[in-house]
This record gives structure tokens, C-alpha cells and sequence, in this order.
């Protein structure tokens, strides 16, 4: 039977995947010393299943390797070896390897041999020092071993088999007449019985298995052959396997392991029949599964998705009331159709229409609340929980904390908090970035914060939770906090500010997403060069987010990253500029509020200003961004929109402010172009196309038509 | 055909001995560890029992010793599918009362070889 194995890989790599993370999060929780066996054994465990998954589907050097890897953690698991940070670290680094190997394999790319040559002389020099009962390279796995084969005898022979079984041979499921059978396979077989151990009728235990046989089997049969089909009962009987005559090499040696378990022998055997089962079945057909696994293939990472059973429950359920609210609507279709055409327009048929639009407006509110539900229901699958990326952050942390000299304790909450996929996917590199800022800047070392009379362990917590229609994730420290002064002198020094600029702390606080900004004093590897928080801010800022820091000189800082739900579904405010409909992400936007002129101020040489409570913000007429005749001079009751951009508030003046709506966004750029003021479009109810703004493009616009003079001030 | 329980809390090698064995035209029931395996054991009867012995919540060795403990099973064949070729963890099967073994990595041929000696 010829079965492509490939078709297995996809679950094999999702699986082998999902195993080193657990592999890397125990080795994490892993306490030096003594280690937790269960931990151990978790560990252990996802190693096992890899190798066994990467043996049979082909992808030896992943087995070879894993093996190595399990020797290690056997040998801690038995007690046999201290569990030294050393071992958890070389483990810890070995999970990378063998992730980049697995990734090697999936994507038929070639791995970087001598990472793994470095690895495996690492690990095997851990298995020499004293404490190990063994090395890796004594008990390489069975694909690895050449099958003695060579001794084989194959001549045509004659086999003498007495085989007396024990009485409870058959509790184990294993039957004689199918071991019979297996030999009359290998060549003629002839079959006594010996009925001499039979009780008389009235002893007899069906369960017990009294009888023995002796076999005579002639034929082209290899011994190994013979033992193979007794190979799971040689416990459970006594064998002994002769030569007679023919061409048989009586004597040819037994296969492995000479001693193993020989008490069941009689004296008289030639050689020892019970000699190991031969696991040459294994190696001799390795090299066909090693061919199938060379196949040339092309590579090709399908996007998938683990979606729970509940979630796709819920929505066959929802469908399942659709079509319900469906037939019930095309059931009063029809009815008002019929009574249309067959009565006329005395009371009793208006009563019958009455009732049948009804009914109609009826199935119409449900429809609106199964549509409604099923979009729920289908964003969930898209949803994940965000322990998919915090999960990364220990290993980060405990890599960091060792570089860095620190000591810091991380605390993770909210970790079940969904977002979507493509959110979670976008939002890793920014996270991490602003853990290792909180690590490298944040978090003191032990003799600072001694000094400072803190606890020399730093907190730092990531926190994770929905607040309306919102995902918020909080990264906070107990660290340094940010340093105003330096942070201020440093931003005049890079022109980002100018000296005479008044601004709040929260606002120095955040010049540190301004582009090109760095405090440090020594570049160090961990947070770079001071590329980072301005791309931290610009990758949130594309995910339809926001972040803000809050900091206090000596008690940390607190990072705050706002995202959407999904990038797939927007909650927007409808706008009509210039009689067209347009969509205001809700995510930007603080408040609507009619304008009040005595509150417009007009700076002198710049655009006007409003005075919101005590601020002064900009204003942006939406007409003069895209080009329209602006005639409202006295902008006296108009509306505006106030939005933040880039941290600071500004008022855009709109014509009309419609209802609140959720929208489907679909991309412009890849339907159209990018447009530098829209970050998408929708198709409204009505069917007609809205644009969705992109305001910070639309600021953007707005600065460089004012600086050409295309807009007045 | 038989009817047949996989057991593997491996997904891969569960496709992969549930295709194998459906190929052949037996009917397959799959089951990710030991717990699971043995509740549908108790509701359903099957003619060989195929499972993993590395697996979370019930290894296969205890699952074997459960199974054996039913009087339904006492003598359905039970084969252990064990990474390691030493004669220690093979036996470790035997002794829970497991008819036999495979040891992985194993192929098709073989898995279709093997459950051909224990369903006669």
C-alpha cells in the first residue's frame, strides 16, 4: 500500500510547533536543583511525541536531534542528573534549534548545519559529564542502527518449533491459530498438538490455554522470520526454534542482545530462541520512508486557524435559525402574494395582510438579529486569545533578565483576552519591542533600586482586557520611570521640539515615539539604536491603534497600546462632506460638538484654533482637505468632529454628522490605489461606496495644502 | 472489516494510522488520550485496540491495564505504538497486558502487517 505521507505533515508541524512551546514555558518554570518530575515530564513528553512524529514522517535529522534532547531529559527525569540552569539554558536554546530545523523541513529550506553541530556537541558534552547514566550516541534511535541482516540465512531450510505456551497466553489478546497462520504464510507448516497437559473435562478453565504444539515448517525461512511471529509471546511461552537438516545454517548466531532473558530456555536449545525482538522491521524500511520525505515539494505555508468546537457550534447553530427566519419570511412572501392575487379589498383580506406584513416585519427584526449574530459568530473564528503572544514574553524576559544583569519578575494577566488573528499577528514585534524597552531602560538593576530602597526585583506585568469595543494592553514596570528632563533636553537637542515650547509632562512623557529618538547612554543589543518607539507607534498606528505612555520618575512607567477588535470590521461614524458619505473610525474620535464661534480663534498667520475647554486645538475644514468650495465663511453652529492625532486633538468640520454604524472594510489599495486621506472603503445599506478616512493621512494633506497656500488661513 | 481504536494525542501519527487502517477498509474510532479512549471503550466494543503510550491525562500503559480490566476486553488484542526499542518499555506494555507492539517509527506496510497478526 503506497500512501503519501506528505498529506500528514501539515498536523505533524502544527503539532510539533504547539510542543516546543510547551517545551520552552515548562523549561521556564523549571526550578534548578531538583526539578519538578511532572514538569520534567511534560517536557519530556512533547520531546517524545516530536521525535516519534518526526521518525515515521521522514524527517530523520529532527528525530536524531530530539533524541539527544530526550537522553537529557531523561536522565533528569529519573533523578539520575541535577537540573542545572547550564542544562535548562542549553535546552532552552536547543528548542530554537530544533524550531528552526522543524521550520528548515516545512519549508524545504536547508538548515544551518553548523548551529546544529554546535548544539548537538553542546548537548553531548552534558551528557559526558558524571551524573548521566549514558551518552546520546550509545542509544541512537533504531532508524539510525544498521540491521545485522547480513547473518540472515535464507536457504531453503526445515525449522523445528516446539512451542509450549503458558497457560494465560491468550489474557493478552494474542492467538496461537494466527501465529499458525502467519507461518503457513513463510512456508509449508504442519501442525501436532499435544493434548497431554489437558484436565479432564470437569477441571477445564476455558480462559487456559493447555495445549502445546509442535511445528515443523519447510521453506525458504529465515530464523529471524520464525521469531518475529512469536516475537510478542516469548514471555508468555516456552520456544525453542531447531534447525533440521536442509540447507540451515543451525547455528547462525542469534540477532541481538545474546542473555537478554534466556531462563525460559531449556538447556538443550542451540541458540537462544528468546533472543530480543528484532526492531529491524523498523530500520529495514526506513530508507523508503527517508525517499518518500525527499520528494522535491513546494513549499507553501497555508494560513490556517484552530478554531474551538464551541465557536463553530455556535455559528452551525445560528445558520441553523437563519434558514429557520428565512423559510418563515419566504412563507409570508408567498402568503402575500396569494392573497394579493386572489381577494380583493374587502376587510377580511386586509385583516389577512395585515396579519401576513406583520408576520414579514417580524421575520425582518429576526433576520437583522441572526445576520448580526452570525457576523459575530464568524469574527470569532478569526479570534484568538492573547496568550498566543504574551506566551513569548517569559522566554524574552528570562533571556533578557540574564544579558542584562536584572532581576525581574513578570506577571501576566488577561492572557484569555481574544483579538484577531491578524491583530495578534501584527502587534507581536511591538509588544516585545516594549517589554525589552521596559527591561533595557525601564527596570533598574538590583544595587540601583537597593539603593533606591525598592525591592531588587523588578515587576513588570503585561495586562490584557476589552473595554468597550476596545482591546487594551497595558505594559508596566516598577522601573526608573522616564526621565523628563533628559528626555526634553534630548528632544530640543534633535530639533523635535523647540526650547520655548510649553508642554505638559504627559507630552514630554510621549516624545519618546517621536522618530529618531533615543535616551540611552550606551547603545545596548537589547533595545537597539534607538529605531523602536517611533516604529512601535507607527505598527500600532497601521493596526488601527493607539499608544500612550504615563510615567512617574522613580515609580515606572506605564505603557498603554489601544487596538480594534478586528481589522476586518470597523465601528465608524457616518459623515457627509460635499454630499457624499464618508466613515469616521470611532477609535479616533473624542467627541462631535456644534461649534460655538465665540470659542474660534484665529491665530495670527496660522489657521484657526477652538478653544475646547481649556485647550486650544486646531481646526481642519474636510471641505478644504479634499479640494471642495468652502463658503462658509463663519463656521457658527457647523459641526466638528474632534479626533486625536498622533496624541494631540484636532477639530475637522464636516456638513453633516450621520448615525453610528459597524462597517466591512475593504482595502483600496488593493482594488484601486492608495489614497493618502482614506484608509479604506464600505459599502453602505443603501449599496452606495463610502470612503473610510484615514486622519492622520487627512492631517497630513491638510499641513501641506496650508504650507503651499492652497488652503487660506 | 475490524473495528479499530486509535489512540495518540499526536494528531499526525493519529491521521496517518486511522488513514492507513481506514485504506485497508477497517472502521476507525480516533481518541486523543487515555481518558477519552477508555470511555468510548466502555460505550462501544471494538476488535483491536492501537494506542500510544506517551500521552497526557492516561498513558497507554494504564489505559491497557483498564481496558484488560473490563470484561469486554479481556481478550481484544491491544497494541502499543513506543518510540523506544528497548526491551524495558516494550515489556512495560506486555506486563499491562498488551498483546504487542510497534515501535516508531513505523509505515504504513508496517502498521497494516502487524494489525493483520493480531486480526487474524
Amino acid at each position: 500500500m503506497s500512501i503519501d505521507m506528505s498529506q500528514f505533515h501539515e498536523a505533524f508541524f502544527e503539532e510539533s510547533f504547539e510542543g516546543l512551546e510547551i517545551m520552552e514555558s515548562e523549561l521556564l518554570t523549571l526550578d534548578v536543583g531538583e526539578g519538578d518530575v511532572e514538569i520534567i515530564n511534560t517536557i519530556f513528553r512533547a520531546a517524545h511525541s516530536i521525535k516519534g512524529g518526526a521518525g515515521t514522517f521522514g524527517f530523520m535529522n529532527v528525530s536524531e536531534f530530539t533524541h539527544v534532547m530526550e537522553t537529557l531529559l531523561d536522565e533528569m527525569r529519573d533523578g539520575s542528573r541535577e537540573v542545572t540552569q547550564f542544562a535548562v539554558d542549553s535546552l532552552l536554546e536547543s528548542v530554537d534549534v530544533l524550531r528552526s530545523m522543524l521550520e528548515a523541513a516545512r519549508d524545504k529550506t536547508e538548515v544551518d548545519e553548523d548551529m546544529v553541530a554546535a548544539r548537538y556537541a553542546v548537548l553531548n558534552n552534558i551528557l559526558k559529564e558524571n551524573g548521566g547514566a549514558s551518552s546520546a550516541t550509545d542509544d541512537a534511535p533504531a532508524e539510525a542502527t544498521p540491521a545485522p541482516l547480513a547473518n540472515e540465512q535464507t536457504a531453503e531450510a526445515l525449522w523445528t518449533v516446539d512451542f509450549i505456551p503458558h497457560a494465560d497466553l491468550l489474557m493478552a489478546g494474542n492467538d496461537p491459530v494466527r501465529m499458525f497462520r502467519a507461518l503457513s504464510e513463510l512456508g509449508e507448516l504442519q501442525v501436532n498438538v499435544d493434548l497431554e497437559k489437558l484436565p479432564p473435562f470437569d477441571e477445564l478453565a476455558p480462559e487456559d490455554l493447555c495445549l502445546s504444539w509442535q511445528l515443523t515448517l519447510s521453506g525458504d525461512v529465515a530464523r529471524s522470520a520464525i521469531e518475529e511471529v512469536f516475537e510478542w509471546v516469548e514471555d508468555d511461552c516456552d520456544l525453542i526454534i531447531t534447525s533440521t537438516g536442509g540447507n540451515a545454517l543451525a547455528d547462525s548466531p542469534p540477532i541481538v542482545e545474546p542473555a537478554a532473558h534466556v531462563e525460559a530456555v531449556p538447556e538443550a536449545a542451540p541458540a537462544p530462541a528468546t533472543a530480543a525482538p528484532s526492531v529491524n522491521t523498523a530500520a529495514s524500511d526506513s530508507p523508503a520512508a527517508k525517499k518518500s520525505a525527499a520528494k522535491p515539494k513546494k513549499a507553501t505555508e497555508s494560513a490556517s486557524i484552530r478554531v474551538g468546537i464551541d465557536k463553530i457550534d455556535e455559528i452551525i447553530n445560528l445558520v441553523g435559525e437563519l434558514v429557520i427566519t428565512q423559510s418563515m419570511l419566504d412563507q409570508a412572501g408567498d402568503d402575500l402574494e396569494a392573497n394579493a392575487d386572489t381577494v380583493g379589498n374587502d376587510s377580511e383580506s386586509q385583516k389577512t395582510n395585515a396579519d401576513i406584513l406583520l408576520r414579514l416585519s417580524k421575520g425582518l427584526a429576526q433576520l437583522e438579529r441572526n445576520t448580526r449574530e452570525l457576523q459575530d459568530g464568524v469574527m470569532r473564528i478569526r479570534m484568538l486569545p492573547i496568550s498566543f503572544v504574551f506566551s513569548r514574553m517569559p522566554r524574552l524576559v528570562h533571556d533578557l533578565t540574564g544579558k542584562l544583569n536584572k532581576k525581574v519578575e513578570l506577571v501576566l494577566s488577561g492572557e484569555e483576552t481574544e483579538l484577531d488573528k491578524t491583530v495578534m499577528e501584527n502587534i507581536g514585534d511591538p509588544l516585545v519591542h516594549l517589554v525589552r524597552n521596559a527591561l533595557d531602560h525601564g527596570v533598574e538593576t538590583p544595587d540601583i533600586r537597593r539603593a533606591a530602597g525598592k525591592d531588587e526585583t523588578g515587576v513588570l506585568s503585561l495586562n490584557a482586557y476589552h473595554q468597550g469595543g476596545n482591546i487594551i494592553i497595558e505594559i508596566k514596570d516598577d522601573g526608573a520611570g522616564i526621565n523628563k528632563k533628559k528626555v526634553r533636553d534630548k528632544a530640543i537637542e534633535k530639533g523635535i521640539i523647540s526650547a520655548t515650547d510649553n508642554l505638559s509632562d504627559e507630552e514630554v512623557n510621549n516624545l519618546i515615539f517621536a522618530p529618531g529618538f533615543s535616551t540611552a547612554e550606551v547603545v545596548s543589543d537589547v533595545s537597539g539604536r534607538g529605531v523602536g518607539m517611533d516604529v512601535v507607534k507607527t505598527s500600532i498606528n497601521k493596526l488601527g491603534g493607539r499608544v500612550v505612555v504615563q510615567s512617574e520618575e522613580g515609580k515606572g512607567s506605564v505603557f498603554t497600546i489601544r487596538l480594534p477588535l478586528t481589522l476586518a470590521i470597523l465601528d465608524g461614524q457616518l459623515v457627509t462632506v460635499g454630499g457624499e458619505s464618508y466613515v469616521i473610525p470611532l477609535i479616533a474620535i473624542i467627541e462631535s460638538l456644534q461649534v460655538d464661534r465665540a470659542q474660534i480663534n484665529a491665530v495670527a498667520g496660522k489657521a484657526e484654533v477652538y478653544k475646547l475647554r481649556d485647550q486650544y486645538i486646531p481646526i481642519m475644514r474636510a471641505r478644504a482637505v479634499f479640494g471642495l468650495d468652502d463658503s462658509t465663511d463663519d463656521l457658527h453652529d457647523s459641526l466638528m468632529v474632534v479626533v486625536e492625532v498622533d496624541g494631540s486633538p484636532i477639530g475637522i468640520i464636516v456638513d453633516e454628522l450621520q448615525g453610528q454604524q459597524q462597517v466591512v472594510i475593504k482595502s483600496l489599495e488593493t482594488n484601486y490605489r492608495k489614497v493618502e486621506t482614506m484608509s479604506g472603503a464600505t459599502i453602505l445599506g443603501d449599496g452606495t461606496v463610502a470612503l473610510i478616512w484615514d486622519v492622520n493621512g487627512m492631517v497630513r494633506v491638510h499641513n501641506k495644502k496650508l504650507n503651499k497656500g492652497l488652503i487660506k488661513a | 472489516m475490524a473495528r479499530i481504536l486509535v489512540v495518540d494525542d499526536s494528531a499526525s501519527m493519529r491521521q496517518m494510522v486511522a488513514f492507513t487502517l481506514k485504506g485497508a477498509g477497517h472502521e476507525v474510532v480516533e481518541k486523543s488520550d487515555g481518558v477519552e479512549a477508555l470511555a468510548c471503550a466502555k460505550s462501544a466494543s471494538f476488535d483491536l485496540v492501537i494506542t500510544d503510550v506517551n500521552m497526557p491525562n492516561m498513558d497507554g500503559i494504564t489505559l491497557t491495564k483498564e481496558l484488560r480490566a473490563l470484561p469486554n476486553y479481556r481478550f481484544t488484542p491491544i497494541l502499543t505504538l513506543t518510540t523506544e526499542s528497548s526491551a524495558e518499555k516494550k515489556m512495560a506494555g506486555k506486563q499491562a497486558g498488551a498483546t504487542g507492539w510497534l515501535v516508531k517509527p513505523f509505515n504504513p506496510d508496517q502498521l497494516l502487517a502487524t494489525a493483520k497478526k493480531v486480526l487474524g
